[in-house]
């Protein structure tokens, strides 16, 4: 069977079961997956246990999931947020 | 000696302040706690002008956004983050449309600029009202500021004109001379030399005015906003529902909700409102919360999936008859009121403070003091 | 969405040490327990589980024999433990409190509304933040980021590692970044080594502590990994992502020694200065707080761990910062007064020495002021609405600000996502510096939605 994988922006990248989001794409070598509203900085794994939002990440479709509370699934796709994440409400 | 020892650093206090100081007046500002940290800190920062029926509260809060406007020229809508963003108020059946109508229909021959809005007209000032709305009025009118940083910025305007502002100080009572009048007030850190007390102390009106000796009814009456993740720029006016008017002006006890909404500059977007009288119970209630969030809802159904990061609540000075209590106190010469402002306090403000100014100075009122009188309740009383 | 209700004797609020014990002792006393925490599964941050399932290294991990002795009560009649339940606030109704949660175990949310006619609230702590410059680069985390990542999922934070910050808690960060194949650059611990002496009568009864300290040091050591004192971190430097860490010498005040600085490269930065107690669901129904030693908000309980609120108990580090051992021993007091059965003697007397240890822990290392001598204007203070020191100060002394929500509500320091949890403690300290007011982190302690919840949840209540 082959590896369980996830798409991070499109990409195939492989994880462990149980894993978070934000461990997963951390053992990938990637740091950030997030863009912040001000000054456009990137933003990764800061608290690692849910509390300060830093990682915040677009999970299938669903903006501001934090990474490092969301476990992976096989086939999830998992993009880089830009702002608010929700600039489909943009007017 | 001060000329005049303004009670309470909220937004009508520091409005009372920077007037009474630009009257020439040496002002004194004492407030218990931090300036600005009580019912202004509290809400959403609403100049409006939409929510009121032709009367003494509309006189007021026309010549208010007026005053606005020039405090925004003089100190700069930057400092107070003076949004001219407009009102634009939303019926959700035909019935509620037509009475909106008629409603409008009165403010507009009382001074107030009105846009009936139809219904399929809506989304090109709202994009993300329901569809199925009746209609709805705008009101280019309406103002909104950040409300603590605008009672900061009138405090700091007052200090420019020599104004003291003590915080931590909490107001005890009178010092009077034999013939009754103020001479001073007694506060927790000693006497402040006076010739008038103002009392701005917001909800707590009602509280201080007994201290005094000349109780006036104001009552607190609780309201909840829910705060949202941050958003695109998603509503651009301050958006409510039509029965938003009757819930301010009803005297009702129970709780009362109507839907509230408008954006920030910050990102988020907070929705309100509602009234309940409660006494201080500072307790957090789920009802409310979850009937705000179905009303906000129904209005704009974007936010069903949108989240609420925060909740904040505070108490309205409220007076049975919906009318601040502005000016001398007939029963204690010197005692002078700025409270009672329920919702409206930010809003109407600098009209507060520029009548007191001119009632403490003796310079010509800008609009008729009468019905803001102290004095009615003792007629009432007197019946 | 249908809100699930439940109703129980007790309602205990998180599954780490504190509450495990307090169920446990719930239990044995007949009471039915409902057990609501934000974790996959049982243990907290202290205990926290490899995600995989797989069992738990013991390098890593500390009296696992208690963890499974507690665990198995979960097992048992008049439990119900429910997992992935994000609590958003607690309310007094009726006889007793009803703890409504969002449930986040499936695809959807679910609201979830617990009642129980006592409460026992084991929410823990996060490791408390002091910005420097170049804090938000990613590649900085806080220590017990660091942590969880190898606890729970295996994964070492980076390849280049320096830790810094002050306390304990740092050397088992250290340790185990060693252990999971990291090259620990060094590990910098602000406190002069000179500080524990002054505590040794009191640590010297803790013999246990030192020697677990003793075997992460032989780690280090045995991995030629350099353990400074009076060292810390003076800014991370690097594009999108970390790549130097400028470190600066201390003196015994805990200020910067003029020119004692040097560049050290690095991925990644593991930062503590202690712990900060989440307080948010006490402080909403109405428990009195007062200010800890180490400058925490905490709730204040008595000898039952029962708070001002009859009927809610506060156990572990939501009443006073003290550790996993401690916080057993409080979760057992207050889940034994909760099921109104006797607290043996002997367990309040070691919760005295306990407590007697954090205090020296607290003495031992506190925060020293050059954090705030390192700021530039332009570092952030408020990491989620990007709001830099530099506009806080302004605001505060334009307005003559003497307090740290005004400063908030001028500013907007503590507005965002987290509602302050990360940037509280800095705003309240920087406050009382420039305004010269005392130092009271309260006014920012209030936080009704303790997680965010979606207006759909909301509104089905």
């Amino acid at each position: 069977m082959a590896e369980p994988t996830f798409l991070f922006d499109g990409e195939p990248t492989p994880y462990a079961e149980g894993q978070s989001v934000g461990a997963a794409l951390t053992a990938a070598g990637i740091r950030s997956w997030r863009t912040t509203r001000v000054g456009g900085r990137p933003r990764g794994l800061f608290c690692g246990i849910g509390i300060c939002f830093d990682c915040l990440v677009t999970v299938d479709g669903r903006p501001n999931e934090r990474a490092c509370l969301v476990r992976v699934a096989n086939g999830m796709r998992v993009t880089t947020q830009e702002g608010t994440g929700h600039g489909d409400l943009e007017v | 000696m001060s000329d005049v020892v303004v009670v309470g650093g909220g937004i009508v206090g520091a409005a009372c302040a920077y007037y009474a100081a630009g009257a020439g007046l040496a002002v004194t500002v004492v407030d218990r706690g931090p300036a600005g940290a009580g019912t202004t800190s509290r809400g959403e920062g609403n100049i409006l002008v939409s929510d009121k029926a032709p009367g003494p509260e509309l006189t007021l809060a026309l010549w208010s956004r007026q005053l606005w406007h020039q405090i925004g020229a003089d100190l700069g809508d930057e400092p107070l983050e003076l949004e001219r963003k407009g009102g634009l108020v939303v019926a959700a059946t035909e019935s509620a449309m037509a009475s909106l109508t008629r409603f409008a229909r009165d403010q507009q021959e009382a001074g107030v600029d009105t846009v009936p809005v139809p219904a399929g007209a809506l989304h090109e000032h709202e994009p993300h009202l329901a569809p199925d709305l009746a209609g709805g009025v705008l009101y280019g009118q309406d103002l909104q500021v950040q409300p603590v940083a605008a009672a900061a910025a009138l405090l700091t305007g007052a200090r420019a004109r020599g104004a003291q502002v003590r915080t931590g100080v909490e107001a005890v009572g009178l010092v009077r001379d034999a013939r009754g009048g103020v001479t001073g007030l007694v506060t927790d850190h000693g006497t402040v030399p006076a010739g008038a007390v103002v009392n701005a102390t917001g909800t707590w009106g009602g509280v201080l005015s007994e201290r005094l000796g000349c109780a006036v009814p104001v009552l607190p009456r609780r309201g909840f906003i829910l705060v949202t993740e941050p958003l695109p720029r998603v509503v651009r006016h301050k958006v409510y529902s039509a029965d938003y008017v009757d819930n301010v002006a009803s005297s009702d006890a129970g709780l009362e909700t109507s839907t509230v909404v408008e954006g920030t500059k910050g990102g988020t977007v907070l929705v309100g409102a509602s009234r309940e009288r409660v006494g201080y119970d500072d307790a957090f209630s789920p009802e409310v919360v979850r009937r705000l969030a179905a009303q906000a809802t129904r209005i704009f159904p974007f936010l069903a999936r949108v989240r609420v990061i925060r909740t904040y609540h505070g108490f309205r000075p409220y007076c049975p008859d919906h009318r601040p209590v502005i000016g001398p106190d007939p029963r204690v010469p010197g005692v002078f009121h700025a409270c009672g402002h329920e919702g409206a306090g930010i809003g109407l403000a600098p009209a507060t403070g520029r009548l007191l100014a001119d009632l403490l100075s003796g310079a010509e009122p800008g609009v008729d003091p009468a019905p803001y009188s102290p004095g009615r309740f003792l007629e009432v009383a007197r019946g | 969405m249908a809100t699930s209700r439940s109703e129980h004797d007790a309602v205990v609020v998180g599954a780490g040490p504190a509450g495990l014990a307090a169920v446990d002792q719930l239990v044995r006393a007949g009471a039915t327990v409902a057990l609501l925490d934000a974790g996959h599964g049982p243990g907290g941050q202290f205990w926290r589980q490899p995600a995989s399932g797989a069992p738990a290294p013991a390098g890593l991990h500390h009296d696992l024999g208690t963890y499974s002795r507690l665990v198995a009560a979960l097992g048992r009649d008049g439990v119900r433990y429910l997992p992935q339940q994000h609590v958003w606030t607690v309310t007094a109704e009726g006889h007793g409190f009803t703890v409504h949660a969002v449930d986040r175990s499936g695809a959807e949310e679910v609201p979830v509304e617990v009642h129980g006619r006592r409460l026992v609230l084991a929410t823990g702590a996060y490791d408390r933040q002091v910005p420097f410059p170049g804090w938000d680069l990613p590649g900085v985390m806080t220590a017990g980021g660091v942590q969880a990542l190898l606890k729970a999922h295996g994964v070492a934070a980076g390849r280049r590692v320096v830790v810094a910050g002050t306390g304990p808690f740092l050397l088992p960060v250290a340790a185990g970044l060693v252990a999971g194949g990291a090259d620990v650059v060094s590990v910098l611990e602000a406190s002069p080594r000179g500080r524990w002496l002054r505590e040794a009568p009191v640590v010297l009864r803790n013999a246990g502590k030192l020697g677990e300290a003793a075997g992460y040091l032989r780690t280090l050591a045995a991995h030629r990994v350099p353990v400074r004192t009076g060292w810390t971190v003076a800014r991370a430097d690097g594009g999108d992502a970390l790549t130097s860490v400028t470190v600066a010498r201390l003196d015994r005040s805990g200020h910067r020694v003029a020119g004692a600085e040097r560049v050290v490269e690095a991925d990644t930065l593991a930062v503590g200065w202690g712990f900060t107690p989440q307080v948010e669901l006490a402080v909403g129904v109405g428990c009195r707080t007062r200010v800890d030693a180490d400058g925490s908000v905490v709730c204040e309980v008595d000898e039952y761990q029962q708070t001002s609120v009859p009927g809610v108990y506060v156990a572990g580090e939501a009443c006073g910062v003290g550790g996993a051992a401690l916080a057993l021993v409080e979760g057992r007091i207050a889940g034994a007064a909760a099921g109104r059965a006797p607290v043996p003697r002997r367990t309040s007397r070691r919760r005295a020495a306990l407590r007697r240890f954090a205090a020296a822990v607290h003495r031992a290392h506190p925060v020293p002021d050059a954090w705030m001598d390192a700021l530039d204007d332009d570092t952030l203070l408020c990491r989620c609405e990007e709001v830099p020191v530099g506009r806080v100060r302004a605001a505060v002394q334009a307005s003559a600000v003497a307090d740290a929500r005004t400063a908030k509500l001028l500013a907007r320091p503590g507005m965002g996502w987290c509602q302050g949890r990360v940037c509280g403690y800095a705003t309240s300290c920087l406050t009382a510096r420039w305004s010269g007011a005392p130092y009271d982190p309260t006014g920012l302690a209030r936080r009704p939605v303790a997680s965010p919840v979606t207006f759909d949840t909301l509104a089905s209540g």
